[in-house]
């Protein structure tokens, strides 16, 4: 079944009212349902439901240990390589189970890209990071590689700082360029998603505003799930915010609303700094 | 929203920030309220040491108001207040505009006090002045009501004391008649009348402030912004909203 083009305000019509916004007019990319996940005995997860819209900017808010990082890594499998993770439940990526046996974690790890806290480029030439999943995939014609290393560096706004020194060493580059070279490392392969942990808490603020600005862009083409600690960057880049407290998923709504007038008082006292 | 939560932020400061802030508001309210009521009670009592005390104190309400909005853009620039906190600053910036608003229309009243001591019209008959004291009081009330709820973030008392707004305007309308009746019985009194004519056209105005105020206090509390929705409808539209 083809959900993402399902009439989304019905099917968010059982879901408490608080996580489930108005969806009416936007595709669905991802679909959590009733998501339980175990660190050995430690629930950290508890029954998600949400649903993630295509071509927009989710931001994961919460405290430290709330499961904002953990449900994002769900959504590529990344949890699969920790010892004792028990998962319950179903994510859908365009109506597909992601964690249905037989599926290709390569594959799914190629739709859905991620890009980490700390900027990790290979110890490779700026070229051949970007290089590096399409060399994965077989493609080493040169002439391809060269439209998409440049491509992707267009596309994540570092072409033209770096266009006369595509051979030189990435981890010559600044940390804002690193990340920035991270994201069109992940955008060379085209993936439909974007996972994007914590991806500016190691900038400095005028990389950060570049990130954001390359956030705002992607979504014209990605869907993007941002996880970040810094609440006005939530508020700048993404269309939908979720508040996670504990496991649990509290609140899920437009951007606006959430940090204008949240419906639950813990989303409340936490992005206006109060004590729990 | 409620008015003990300014006190629960993580951030000491923040908190004596927002409370400091509260509490010029309603110094501020205090003083409106001090002014109309002395305006009336100059242009009843054809006063007018007090007019003319009406008329400085003007000044002050401005400076006031002046001093609360550069705390208030501090706050925003330096905090980047949300949600209620958001909408708490949002409110008083709006609040203090109709505060000062309503020092400017008590000026007036004061000014006409002054004017028609000047043409000693209708010196020796207060009963003329009865109507327009009563409408003045009702406003006082309604000005009272409006700051009240404000102190006590409560939406309730906001509504109930949006809804005098009706009867004030009522009243202002019977006055206009009854003073227009005046003015075609004896020509020679038209000059006065309009003065007292100018003095309930402020009144009226403080009323429209004072329910400014009220639907702020709506906005600050439950984020619902019930600006330009008709007076009967505030209340059905704010059942609506989150307890």
């Amino acid at each position: 079944m083809n959900t993402s083009n399902m009439n989304t305000t019905n099917m968010n019509a059982a879901l408490d009212p608080a996580i489930a916004p108005d969806f009416s007019g936007e595709k669905i990319a991802l679909e959590v349902d009733d998501l339980q996940l175990f660190y050995g005995e430690k629930q950290a997860l508890k029954s998600i439901d949400m649903l993630l819209p295509e071509k927009r900017v989710t931001a994961f808010i919460g405290p430290s240990g709330c499961g904002k990082s953990t449900l994002l890594r769900c959504f590529n499998r990344m949890n699969d390589l920790v010892d004792g993770v028990r998962i319950e439940g179903s994510i859908r990526h365009h109506g597909k189970d992601i964690y249905a046996p037989g599926v290709d974690v390569a594959d799914l790890r190629r739709r859905v890209g991620m890009v980490f806290q700390k900027p990790n480029p290979f110890p490779k030439s700026i070229y051949e990071n970007v290089a590096y999943g399409l060399r994965l995939q077989g493609i080493n014609k040169r002439r391809t590689l060269d439209e998409v290393v440049e491509w992707a560096l267009k596309g994540s706004a570092l072409w033209d700082e770096v266009k006369d020194r595509l051979h030189d060493n990435a981890l010559g580059l600044s940390g804002g360029q690193q990340q920035r070279l991270c994201i069109a490392r992940a955008i060379a392969v085209q993936p439909d998603v974007l996972l994007l942990d914590e991806p500016c808490s190691a900038l400095d603020p005028i990389s950060t505003l570049k990130v954001e600005e390359l956030v705002n862009d992607l979504k014209r083409n990605y869907t993007i799930i941002i996880v970040t600690h810094n609440m006005q960057q939530a508020a700048r880049v993404s269309d939908y915010t979720a508040f996670m407290y504990l496991g649990d998923l509290i609140e899920f709504a437009d951007t606006n609303t959430v940090f204008t007038n949240p419906q639950k008082k813990k989303t409340e006292d936490y992005i206006t700094g109060r004590y729990g | 929203m409620d008015s003990n939560q300014i006190s629960q932020h993580i951030s000491k400061q923040f908190n004596a920030e927002l409370e400091n802030l509260r509490e010029q508001v309603l110094a501020m309210g205090g003083i409106v309220e001090h002014q109309l009521g002395d305006a009336l009670h100059a242009l009843v009592e054809g006063d007018t040491e007090i007019a003319d005390r009406v008329i400085k104190e003007d000044e002050r309400v401005n400076t006031m108001e002046m001093d609360i909005d550069h705390q208030c853009n501090y706050i925003l620039a330096k905090r980047q207040p949300a949600a209620g906190d958001l909408r708490l600053i949002l409110t008083i910036i709006k609040a203090i505009a109709d505060l000062e608003r309503i020092g400017d229309e008590a000026r007036k009243v004061a000014k006409m006090a002054n004017h028609l001591v000047e043409l000693q019209t209708f010196s020796g008959n207060k009963n003329q002045f009865a109507a327009i004291l009563h409408l003045g009081n009702h406003v006082r009330t309604m000005l009272h009501g409006a700051l009240d709820a404000f102190a006590r973030m409560n939406v309730e008392a906001a509504i109930t004391t949006a809804l005098e707004e009706r009867a004030i305007d009522s009243e202002y309308n019977a006055l206009l008649r009854q003073l227009s009746t005046y003015m075609m019985e004896d020509p020679r009194s038209i000059s006065a009348v309009l003065d007292v004519i100018w003095a309930a056209r402020a009144l009226e105005r403080i009323g429209d402030h004072a329910r400014n105020v009220c639907e702020y206090v709506v906005y600050m509390v439950q984020g619902k912004d019930v600006r330009h929705v008709k007076l009967e409808d505030i209340a059905e539209h704010v059942k609506s909203a989150k307890p």
